[in-house]
């Protein structure tokens, strides 16, 4: 690791004026960045920690029902306290990594990474979320841009993270086996306008909604209805863990297998 | 009832106190006063010419001492390989020399270029970034067929092709092999791949070097299975500096597994570097840095074939192997695929002709050499799989046709030079069948489809050559060192007593071990005794720990040992009790006279060996010490027979193991526990190679499973609950402990039983075309042969 100065602020304000420094970095569970920081493969001037600011953390239900989780919050914690509200995006966060990893990573730094194994932005564009930012709120259709690319802007914090409750939902992850992150990821959200379906992990463009699952999930939800479909290998990912054809059939296997899990 | 102590007793870990409660003192542990840091520079090219190395600004950098380079290291020797194989043609192996530091050419990625030396190690880092290294790159080579094609750019210039040898044995027998398989009656073949590992020990790699201006001594502090031979390779080869003025320690080592057995440039450096600069210099491998520097394991490329009668009686095997040593030869990296692979080719099976080829190929990858199990793992694997495949192949069972040609009579010399002293693999084979409950894999296969999972079993049998190695033998095959074991045994005034042995323990337990044998011998409480290895100063001229060796052996010298301090104890005794010697009996710590009452405990012996105010001082000298070297007269043959069941997902191609069960035979058990604990880990390792590990380079040979993240190592939820027995024993006929070495039968036997399990699995479900899936089985590869 290169130096580096390390400042801990205990609000959104101090952390935002902090981050205008020239190549200073938010930090918050440190998972990913504080690794890229011992490799020496990135040299900010400072961290801005954002793990003291009390209105980033915690989980609540708003008043229109939408499941609001402040973006430092851990894995662990969206895994223990989301259940009741959102049973299978807590499942989802406790097959995050290790208990190391999510008692210190967070929601709103997966989502700033958007690494394309990650498991979050699958549960995030399945349900349609919103992802509030100290200057605006995006919708999750607009939020992800390709692999570690989104639509955060220079120094733009995510505050919170806010997700409609689907009738039914399902995460299916087929691990990667070295790393354990998504080699598949499938979100499936069965909401009032029609099924959505997120995969992560397989795509070279980042995570992606599989529009024609998707149709045919809307007439009919169940694991039968996608069996026709194929989806094209050409965009799919090929390293030493799958060919492209090989994702290709995990997405529609873990699709199916999701569906059958969320009924 | 098993035995509380002693001999066949599961004490408990002595060791392992200060392992679990954060005391054991590793090499990065030890901080010297005034020590420097060293941050190596690496080729980042996997072959390149060096046009030039500008360490101007880096040695300018706050906090550097000095900057290394190839030109310091003109005038010092390279790194020694240990081990000379002669070709099919009788000619030495082709032995390219191994720089400390890169020579005008860098040959693999991780190669040293370069060192920065500085007072902190962040300092080193960043001055290490500030070198600048000229390197024009040049095409690299990697696959193996294709580095001995003709025009193939050469590994090293100098040699005349990237063959390090071409090996035929036994060469005799060449031609009537081929004439068994002109007339057979079935050929069975396959091709396959035992994939290329990486050891990844959980400690990496650490050395520390110190020189006293005071006695002009060196100290080299270091993460090694063998400090002797550490001294003497780096010593007498590399740096000149005679072996009384350096003392080499290995204190806890966290784990080896054979990458902690060679000598590494970065202990020659450090060893160096402190009597140019006049203070410690330390080095600490970092995770990555080991994935490109630690010597790597396996990488065997394997055509083999077998030739049977119409019974399924084996009439010969042939084979031909591509070995890759990587961009330089290794300590012991010639002796992996020809001594300590073609001689088990043989297996458990008496196949009366065999025939094995190895062409072993210089590649621009890190140095292959021994990793647990080394060359037998990659024997057994090849046998074993085709003789399942043979089975099916003739609509045999799988038992029935081992059990047709199972050696049954002992001593056994095989065709492929090595003789077996002792055996019994129907009897393995008997209990395995038991331990796995075979006879309810019907009703576990009917279960497992029921939840739609394709279940499968596979069994194989496995031998092994361990106690590594009678001296005059390795030595006839190109060996550069002798393979003895030694042991001082120094017992005290009050009774207490020390072994320094030449072994080395780095998680085997021989702390624990040791001290049974010893205790057992004298017949004292095991607390009494006390095991010292790892510190050239005080342990006598040992050969160290791998090959499954250190009982076998280290124990044999330890034992002779101890029966020079029984004999003379008995001598003390006599004269204490005015007895005749060889009326003396010693039991529970009592020296008795036979047929009387009288005796004098071993405590009053001790003290008079060291207060001799009453002892025979005319014929015998007082203290009582002895030291032994063992050299042992032939190989243990460890043998056993495993069982592995599978399921398959149909959808994904994911196996998970189900049940493990291993029946080995290692003879007589010194600790039944600590045997348990090395086939778990061996399972462990074999299961990890089988479904899990694999190092892969890109074509421009960057390591692309250079992390975690890629390579992927096998955890605990990877693995079922093993089944494990030793009961069948046959006990050594050659060595005083009748032991043959547990540590290397997991890894050897797993990887073969997991692979026949997959492709058992399948063929069950219909995937009659499947009969071979190369390791790891990932999901990939496994769904992808069920495509077809
Ligand atoms: C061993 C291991 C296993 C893992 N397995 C998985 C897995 O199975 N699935 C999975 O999805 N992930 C996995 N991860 C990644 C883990 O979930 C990380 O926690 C997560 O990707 C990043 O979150 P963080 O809080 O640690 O972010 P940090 O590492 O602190 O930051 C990551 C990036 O986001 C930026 N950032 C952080 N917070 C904000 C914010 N609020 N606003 C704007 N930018 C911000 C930072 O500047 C940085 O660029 C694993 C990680 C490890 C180490």
């Amino acid at each position: 690791m290169y130096s580096v100065e390390f400042d801990r602020p205990a609000t959104l304000e101090a952390a935002l004026a902090g981050l205008k420094a020239e190549d200073a970095q938010a930090l918050s569970g440190g998972q990913t960045l504080i690794p890229t920081l011992k490799q020496r493969l990135a040299q900010p001037s400072k961290l801005v920690s954002l793990t003291a600011i009390p209105s980033l953390q915690g989980i609540c239900v708003a008043d229109d029902g939408m499941l609001c989780i402040g973006a430092t919050t851990t894995h662990a914690t969206v895994a223990a306290e989301a259940g009741a509200h959102y049973p299978a995006l807590a499942r989802l966060a406790a097959q995050i990594g290790d208990p190391a990893v999510r008692n210190r990573g967070t929601i709103g730094g997966s989502l700033a990474n958007n690494d394309p194994s990650a498991c979050y932005p699958a549960a995030v564009l399945a349900s349609g979320a919103l992802i509030r930012t100290n200057a605006r709120d995006i919708a999750a259709d607009d939020y992800f841009e390709g692999m570690f690319a989104t639509a955060l802007q220079e120094g733009e914090i995510i505050t919170e993270i806010r997700f409609p409750i689907p009738e039914a939902a399902a995460y299916m992850k087929f691990a990667q086996p070295a790393s354990r992150f998504a080699l598949v990821g499938v979100f499936v959200a069965k909401t009032a306008g029609g099924v959505r379906v997120a995969v992560t992990g397989a795509s070279e463009e980042g995570v992606f909604r599989w529009g024609a699952a998707e149709e045919a999930l809307s007439a009919d939800f169940s694991a039968g209805a996608i069996a026709g479909l194929s989806l094209p290998a050409d965009d799919m990912i090929d390293d030493l863990h799958g060919t492209p054809d090989y994702r290709a059939h995990l997405v529609k296997v873990m699709t199916g297998r999701a569906v059958s899990a969320a009924q | 009832m098993p035995k509380d102590h002693g001999i066949g007793a599961p004490s408990k870990r002595r060791e392992d106190v200060r392992f679990l409660t954060g005391q054991g003192r590793y090499t990065d542990d030890i901080n010297l006063h005034g020590q420097a840091h060293a941050v190596f520079v690496r080729s980042q090219v996997a072959h390149g010419r060096l046009n030039g190395l500008d360490t101007t600004a880096a040695a300018a950098m706050p906090g550097v001492i000095r900057v290394f380079t190839g030109a310091d290291f003109a005038g010092v020797g390279g790194l020694p390989c240990g081990w000379q194989v002669t070709d099919r043609h009788g000619q030495p192996m082709q032995e390219p020399a191994h720089p400390v530091l890169a020579q005008g050419k860098v040959r693999h990625v991780g190669d040293p270029i370069a060192v920065v030396v500085a007072e902190t190690l962040e300092q080193a880092r960043d001055a290490a970034e500030a070198v600048e290294v000229d390197v024009e790159e040049l095409e690299p080579v990697l696959d193996m067929k294709a580095a001995l094609s003709d025009g193939a750019p050469l590994v090293h210039d100098d040699l005349t092709s990237n063959l390090c040898y071409d090996w035929g044995f036994v060469e005799e027998n060449r031609e009537a092999v081929n004439a068994a398989f002109e007339k057979a009656h079935h050929v069975t073949k396959l091709e396959l791949v035992n994939q290329r590992l990486v050891p990844n020990a959980m400690e990496p790699r650490v050395a520390v070097g110190d020189y006293n201006t005071g006695t002009g001594d060196s100290t080299l502090y270091t993460t090694s299975q063998n400090p002797h031979v550490i001294r003497l390779l780096m010593g007498a080869f590399v740096l000149g500096i005679p072996e009384h003025k350096l003392r080499v320690v290995a204190p806890d080592v966290g784990g080896g597994f054979g990458s902690k057995i060679f000598h590494y440039a970065e202990e020659a450096f450090c060893t160096f570097a402190a009597k140019a600069l006049r203070r410690p210099v330390k080095w600490t491998c970092t995770r990555s840095e080991s994935f490109i520097t630690d010597a790597h394991g396996r990488d065997h490329v394997t055509r083999i074939e077998l030739a049977l009668d119409a019974e399924g009686n084996f009439q010969a095997i042939r084979t031909e192997t591509h070995a890759n040593m990587g961009a330089y030869l290794s300590t012991f990296a010639p002796s992996v695929p020809t001594w300590l692979h073609g001689t088990l080719m043989a297996g458990n099976y008496k196949t009366p002709l065999i025939y094995v080829n190895v062409k072993a190929v210089f590649t621009n990858t890190v140095p292959v050499d021994a990793y647990r199990g080394a060359g037998r793992p990659e024997a057994t694997y090849q046998l074993e799989r085709l003789i399942d495949k043979a089975a099916r192949e003739l609509g045999m069972d799988p038992i029935e046709i081992r059990r047709r040609n199972f050696i049954t009579e002992f001593p056994y010399a095989t065709p492929v030079a090595v003789e077996y002293d002792t055996g019994d693999y129907n009897a393995t084979l008997d209990k395995l069948i038991e331990i796995a409950d075979l006879a309810g894999f019907d009703a576990r296969l009917a279960e497992s489809k029921a939840r739609g999972r394709l279940r499968g079993l596979g069994i194989n049998c496995y031998i092994e050559a361990c106690g590594i190695a009678p001296s005059h033998l390795v030595g006839q095959l190109g060996a550069r060192a002798g393979l003895y074991e030694s042991a001082t045994v120094r017992v005290n005034a009050t009774g207490g007593l020390v072994v320094m042995t030449g072994s080395h323990s780095h998680g085997q337990g021989h702390e624990t071990s040791f001290a049974q044998v010893v205790a057992d011998m004298i017949g004292i409480d095991e607390n009494m005794v006390e095991i010292v290895h790892g510190d050239t100063a005080n342990t006598p001229m040992g050969m160290g720990t791998y090959g499954s060796r250190s009982l076998a052996v280290g124990g044999s010298a330890m034992v002779r040992a101890t029966e020079k301090i029984i004999a003379k104890a008995k001598k003390i005794a006599a004269h204490l009790m005015e007895a005749s010697p060889e009326d003396i009996e010693l039991k529970d710590g009592a020296f008795t006279v036979a047929g009387t009452d009288r005796s004098v405990a071993w405590g009053d012996v001790t003290l008079a060996a060291y207060v001799p105010h009453n002892y025979p001082l005319e014929e015998l000298e007082p203290g009582l010490e002895e030291t032994a070297f063992y050299d042992p007269n032939n190989f243990t043959y460890p043998a056993g027979a495993y069982a592995c069941e599978v399921e398959v997902d149909p959808e994904t191609g994911k196996v998970t193991v189900e049940r493990f069960a291993a029946a080995d035979d290692f003879g007589n058990i010194v600790n039944p526990m600590i045997v348990d604990g090395q086939v778990h880990g061996g399972i462990a390792q074999g299961i990890g190679q089988a479904l899990l590990e694999r190092a892969v380079y890109d074509e421009y040979g960057q390591l692309l499973s250079g992390s975690y993240m890629d390579y992927a190592m096998p955890r605990a939820d990877d693995m079922p609950f093993f089944t494990v027995d030793h009961s069948c024993q046959t006990p050594c006929t050659h060595n005083p402990l009748g032991v043959k070495g547990c540590g290397e039968a997991g890894a050897i036997g797993s990887p073969p039983a997991v692979a026949n399990a997959v492709v058992d699995a399948l063929q069950r479900a219909g995937h009659a075309s499947v009969t071979h899936i190369d390791m790891p089985l990932t999901p990939a590869r496994v769904w992808a042969a069920m495509q077809g």
